[in-house]
């Protein structure tokens, strides 16, 4: 990991309105994702920010909503006890909970999958993705993040489609994940998808895609957006 | 310049801390009703639930010290709530400041609650607290309940309905959204009331 303080506060200046900050392998080598850089992004950061990879106790979310994260995302831990939930909501209020989702569309219809940090160690659950949705909102998660896997890296759209059915079903906030490529892969998914958010990380990285540049389109576009 | 954050309990007062600190205030956090007394400006912050909060603000007996306070008080989100006479997230008896209550945000398709999300905010013209904001600017709300559009509202936003985005009554400010987490124009809403005469 490179020194995230410089690429945060280029965020912030860019103008995105909310930051994730995914440790991807800190749940398949089963260790909690360390602390020391949520304050020094603290520092720097006045929009909200996100916490996701390895938090398996309110324990872990404490020390991270703690050191100044607005939220914690969980994912393959809520698999594993999906109780967890219903007690980070009960501690800190639903709305620092935001439950992310590893979507995967087959024979079967969508599936959810777990330990997507490594290849060699995801698994493909028998729980299909709407059952999921329903459970993780009555348990009390806030928020949801919904990557569609057969989407994800290959920057040809999101799963408008799947992300469309889930939004049925939501009645907390639902953020869009995997597939964006280019600008108008964002109107598509907020105009038709109705989503709440979308999240995007190498095209933004790479610089492919300007903040500032995209939401003037999505204003352009009609999609409400904050300057 | 003593400025205090009132502990409430919540886990992410750091935002707050930090946001003061870039505007090059040290503030203290603390629950100790001389230091609050004492202080230039108080902050209530407070994110959870209102009951849970106004049993820890008993405990500590701040629920008789904080309507007494003479200097600027700033109630942030659930802060806000707590000014009120009353909370039906609860249901609780809040500090009895303003003499409105606080009720649950209505579900609706396009209205997930709860509501997290960046909205426009218009204020009163001459609102000490929006000095230098334009009207329409973006702020970050985080809440499933609300102070709807009142005698001491000075801000309103929409979602679904008008609601307050902001009360004054006296010394006492309130905003539902979270000054800490808006960008340039929340540091500016902070710096604002920090700039006022305590």
């Amino acid at each position: 990991m490179g020194d995230i303080v410089p690429l945060a506060a280029r965020y912030r200046d860019e103008g995105a309105d909310e930051l994730v900050f995914y440790d991807i392998t800190a749940s398949p080598d089963g260790r909690t994702v360390s602390r020391d850089w949520v304050t020094r992004v603290t520092e720097v950061l006045d929009i909200p920010f996100c916490v996701a990879g390895g938090i398996r106790s309110v324990e872990d979310a404490e020390a991270v909503l703690a050191a100044g994260a607005e939220k914690v995302s969980i994912n393959t831990p809520a698999l594993e006890d999906p109780s967890l939930i219903d007690r980070l909501a009960r501690r800190f209020g639903c709305q620092c909970v935001v439950v992310g989702i590893d979507s995967r569309g087959g024979g079967e219809g969508y599936r959810v999958a777990s330990h997507t940090g490594d290849p060699e160690r995801t698994r493909y659950d028998r729980k299909g993705t709407a059952e999921w949705v329903s459970e993780i909102q009555d348990r009390g998660a806030g928020e949801i993040v919904l990557n569609c896997m057969n989407h994800d890296g290959v920057r040809t759209g999101y799963d408008v489609e799947h992300l469309a059915a889930v939004r049925d079903i939501c009645r907390v906030p639902l953020i869009a994940s995997g597939g964006a490529g280019a600008m108008e892969h964002f109107s598509r998914v907020f105009l038709e998808a109705r989503v709440d958010g979308a999240l995007a990380a190498t095209v933004f990285h790479s610089g492919a895609i300007f903040i500032g540049d995209l939401k003037s389109y999505l204003a352009d576009c009609g999609v409400e957006v904050r300057p | 310049m003593a400025v205090a954050i009132i502990d409430s309990g919540g886990a992410n007062i750091a935002s707050l801390r930090f946001a003061l600190q870039r505007l090059g205030c040290a503030a203290e956090l603390t629950r100790d009703p001389g230091a609050i007394r004492d202080a230039s400006h108080v902050l209530l912050p407070g994110v959870g639930a209102a009951d849970d909060a106004m049993a820890r603000l008993r405990g500590a007996g701040l629920d008789r010290v904080i309507p007494g306070l003479t200097q600027p008080v700033l109630g942030i989100c659930l802060g806000m709530q707590l000014l009120f006479e009353r909370s039906e997230e609860g249901p609780a008896d809040c500090l009895g400041v303003i003499a409105d209550r606080v009720v649950p945000l209505e579900p609706a398709p396009e209205r997930p609650i709860p509501h997290m999300g960046w909205n426009r905010v218009s204020a009163e013209p001459g609102c000490m607290l929006f000095d230098g904001v334009d009207a329409g600017t973006h702020f970050y709300f985080v809440h499933s309940f609300a102070a709807g559009d009142g005698d001491y509202t000075v801000a309103t936003t929409t979602y679904g309905t008008t609601i307050s985005a902001a009360v004054g009554k006296d010394n006492f400010f309130g905003t539902q959204f979270h000054p800490e987490r808006s960008g340039p124009a929340g540091s500016r809403v902070l710096a604002n009331f920090l700039r006022m005469d305590s």
